[in-house]
C-alpha cells in the first residue's frame, strides 16, 4: 500500500498531466459524442502523433541537460531532403534512411560542439542553426518540393508510414522510441549523467562525469531523432516539402513543458511529455468536432499550457 | 622544501612535486611539494585564499597544474583527470558537497560511479539497498521520513555532508580528500565528521583534511601542513608541537611581520588584511 502511494507520489506530475488528458477527452466526448465515441477520431490524430512523440522524447533529454535545441525543425527538413534526393536518385531507400539519420546526428554533433567547446549559448546558437539549415534547404532545392509518389507502395513506406488494420504504424514507432528513451533516461547511466549535468554542472564535473561529452551525445540524440522524423513525415506525405518540420518547434516544446519537464534542467519526464503530445494532438480535432472553428485552436493551446504550468506548481514542481 | 622531511621519503601514496598554478595574473600555487603517506592523516591549514582548494582541485584532476609533477604510488600521472583520480582510488568530498539537489539520496551516492549491469543499465534495486544500508549503518539516519528516494535538496547541511562523506567511504578509496568538511556545520555535526576522519585512520586509509580551523584539524591529523598565499610555509608532525605553539605559529604566519603578533585568538583574519 505505502509502496503504491510512494509510486503515485513520485509520479504525481505524470498523473496530473494524464488527468488533464482524460478531462479534455471527456469534455470533447460530451461536446460531440458522435465523433469522440468513434475510433476514427483517434486514428486520425494517431497518424501524425508518432513523429511528435519521438521529438518530445529527445527534447526531454535536451531540456533536462540544461540546454535548448531550437534547430530541430530545420534538421528534420535537411534530413528529409537528403532522404528524398537519394531515394529520387534511385538509391536504396534503406541507405537513404541511414544517410538521413547520419545527417541528423551530424547536425546534433555540430550543435553540441558549438555549445560545449566554443561555449555558445544553446538558445541562440541553435536558433542560428535553425535559420542556417532552413536557408541551406532553400538554396539547394530552390524552394521546390520533391515528389516521392513512386514510393507509395514500397516496403519502406509500409514499414514507416503504413497501417496495421486501422492502426497507424508511426504511433508504434513513436511509442517504441519513447519506451527506449524512457529506459535510457531513468534506467541507464547516460540518462543519469544528463540529469546531473543539468542539475549542477560543477557537481557533475567534480564527480567525474564528462559533462561536455554528455551534452554532445544529447544533441546528437536530438539530431538523430529529427533525422528519423524527417523520413517519417516524408513517407507519410509521399513528398518532400522545403518547409518540412517547420510547424513543430513551438508545439513540441509546449508538449515537453506541458508534460511536466521544468525549464531549469536536471529533471524531466518522458511519459509526461508523451501525454503532453497527445493532449496537443487532440485539441485541434476536438475543437473542430465540438463545433468551434479552427481559429480557436491556438487559443486553447495557450490556455492548456498555462493551466498545466499552474497545476505543476501546485503539485510541487518548483525550483529549489 | 623542508616541509616533508619529517614524513620520511621511503613511502608515499600521493606526492606533489613543484606544483605551480596560475589563474590569470594570480599565482594560486607556488612550487608546492608535499606527500601523503600510507595510512596517514594530513591536515592542510591556511587562511581563506591561501590556495587550499586550488591545491585539492589540482590533486584531484579538476584543474591541470601549469608545472610540476604528481605521483601516485610511485608512478607519475599524465593526462590526469577527475575520472582517472576516481578510478585510481582517490575520492574527494568537495567544499560544495558536489551533490545534485533535485535527485534522490541513492542517485547522489552513486553519481558518476553507478552500479551497472548489462549495457550500462543501472542496477536500481541494488543501489537503493546499498543506500538504505549506508543510511542505517554509516549516516545514522533513523528517521522514517528519510528513504533512499528522498531528494537531497530536502536535507539539512549536516545530512548533505553525511551523504557526501558516505559516498566517499563506500567506494574502496585509498586516499580520501576532505575539503572544509566542517564548514557550516553545527557542533555535533562537526564532531561526527571528526569521528569519521578517525575511522578513516582505523580502516587503514589515508586522508587529506583541509580546513582553516586548526582546532578541527589538530585533534585528528598526524601531520599538519600550513599553506599561505600559495606556498607551503610550515609543516609539523603532531608530536613535535602542541596546539598553543601551533596557534602562535599560525598567527605569526598570518601576520607576516608588519603587524603586532600578540593579537587575540580568532582575529588572525583581521591581522592579515
Amino acid at each position: 500500500m505505502s509502496r503504491a502511494r510512494s509510486f503515485f507520489y513520485r509520479h504525481r506530475i505524470e498523473f496530473a498531466v494524464l488527468g488533464v488528458f482524460f478531462a479534455l477527452i471527456a469534455v470533447f466526448a460530451i461536446a460531440n459524442p458522435r465523433v469522440f465515441l468513434n475510433y476514427r477520431a483517434y486514428t486520425a490524430v494517431f497518424t501524425t502523433l508518432g513523429a511528435s512523440i519521438i521529438l518530445v522524447t529527445s527534447n526531454v533529454f535536451i531540456v533536462a541537460s540544461g540546454e535548448l535545441d531550437l534547430s530541430f525543425p530545420s534538421v528534420i527538413g535537411l534530413s528529409a531532403m537528403v532522404f528524398a534526393m537519394l531515394a529520387r536518385a534511385g538509391i536504396s531507400p534503406v541507405l537513404a534512411l541511414f544517410a538521413s539519420l547520419v545527417t541528423g546526428a551530424f547536425c546534433g554533433y555540430v550543435n553540441g560542439m558549438l555549445v560545449t567547446k566554443v561555449g555558445l549559448s544553446s538558445l541562440v546558437s541553435t536558433l542560428g542553426m535553425n535559420f542556417l539549415l532552413r536557408g541551406l534547404i532553400m538554396i539547394i532545392t530552390g524552394g521546390l518540393a520533391i515528389p516521392l509518389t513512386f514510393m507509395l507502395e514500397s516496403t519502406i513506406a509500409k514499414v514507416f508510414a503504413g497501417t496495421i488494420g486501422v492502426f497507424p504504424v508511426q504511433l508504434l514507432w513513436g511509442l517504441g522510441f519513447a519506451l527506449i528513451g524512457w529506459l535510457l533516461f531513468t534506467r541507464h547511466k547516460f540518462g543519469g549523467h544528463v540529469c546531473y549535468t543539468g542539475d549542477n554542472i560543477t557537481s557533475a564535473r567534480e564527480m567525474g562525469i564528462r559533462v561536455d561529452r554528455v551534452k554532445i551525445w544529447t544533441f546528437m540524440l536530438m539530431g538523430f531523432s529529427a533525422g528519423f522524423v524527417g523520413v517519417l513525415v516524408t513517407l507519410l506525405n509521399n513528398t518532400f516539402w522545403p518547409t518540412t518540420g517547420d510547424g513543430y518547434l513551438l508545439l513540441i516544446l509546449a508538449a515537453v513543458f506541458l508534460g511536466g519537464t521544468p525549464t531549469w534542467g536536471g529533471i524531466g519526464t518522458i511519459w509526461g511529455a508523451v501525454i503532453g503530445a497527445f493532449i496537443l494532438g487532440f485539441i485541434e480535432t476536438g475543437i473542430i468536432a465540438s463545433g468551434l472553428t479552427g481559429f480557436y485552436t491556438q487559443f486553447f493551446y495557450g490556455v492548456i499550457l498555462i493551466l498545466a504550468l499552474i497545476s505543476h506548481r501546485y503539485v510541487g514542481l518548483k525550483k529549489k | 622544501m623542508t616541509a616533508n622531511e619529517s614524513a620520511g621519503n621511503a613511502q608515499y601514496i600521493m606526492k606533489a612535486s613543484g606544483v605551480c598554478k596560475k589563474f590569470g595574473f594570480v599565482q594560486a600555487l607556488k612550487n608546492v611539494s608535499f606527500e601523503v603517506g600510507p595510512n596517514e592523516i594530513v591536515g592542510l591549514i591556511g587562511d581563506n585564499g591561501a590556495g587550499k582548494s586550488t591545491l585539492i582541485k589540482t590533486l584531484t584532476g579538476v584543474h591541470q597544474a601549469d608545472s610540476g609533477e604528481l605521483y601516485w604510488k610511485g608512478t607519475q600521472l599524465t593526462n590526469y583527470s577527475v575520472h582517472a583520480a576516481r578510478d585510481m582510488g582517490i575520492v574527494t568530498v568537495f567544499q560544495d558537497r558536489a551533490l545534485s539537489e533535485q535527485h534522490s539520496i541513492w542517485r547522489n551516492i552513486f553519481m558518476g560511479k553507478e552500479l551497472t549491469g548489462w549495457g550500462g543499465f543501472l542496477r536500481v534495486k541494488k543501489q537503493k539497498e546499498e543506500t538504505q544500508r549506508m543510511m542505517r549503518e554509516m549516516m545514522g539516519f533513523t528517521s522514517s521520513f528519510m528513504t533512499p528516494d528522498t531528494p537531497v535538496g530536502n536535507m539539512s547541511g549536516g545530512e548533505r555532508q553525511g551523504v557526501a562523506i558516505c559516498r566517499a567511504l563506500y567506494f574502496e578509496a585509498d586516499l580520501i580528500i576532505l575539503d572544509e568538511p566542517t564548514g557550516g556545520l553545527s557542533l555535533s555535526e562537526t564532531r561526527k565528521v571528526l569521528k569519521f576522519v578517525r575511522s578513516i585512520k582505523e580502516s587503514g586509509k589515508s586522508c587529506i583534511f583541509i580546513s582553516h580551523n586548526m582546532y578541527h584539524v589538530y585533534p585528528v591529523a598526524d601531520r599538519i601542513i600550513v599553506l599561505d598565499r600559495g606556498e607551503i610555509v610550515d609543516a609539523f608532525v603532531k608530536g613535535q608541537i602542541d596546539i598553543e605553539t601551533l596557534e602562535a605559529r599560525l598567527l605569526e604566519i598570518a601576520g607576516t611581520s608588519d603587524i603586532d603578533l600578540k593579537v587575540p585568538v580568532g582575529s588572525k583574519a583581521i591581522a592579515r588584511e
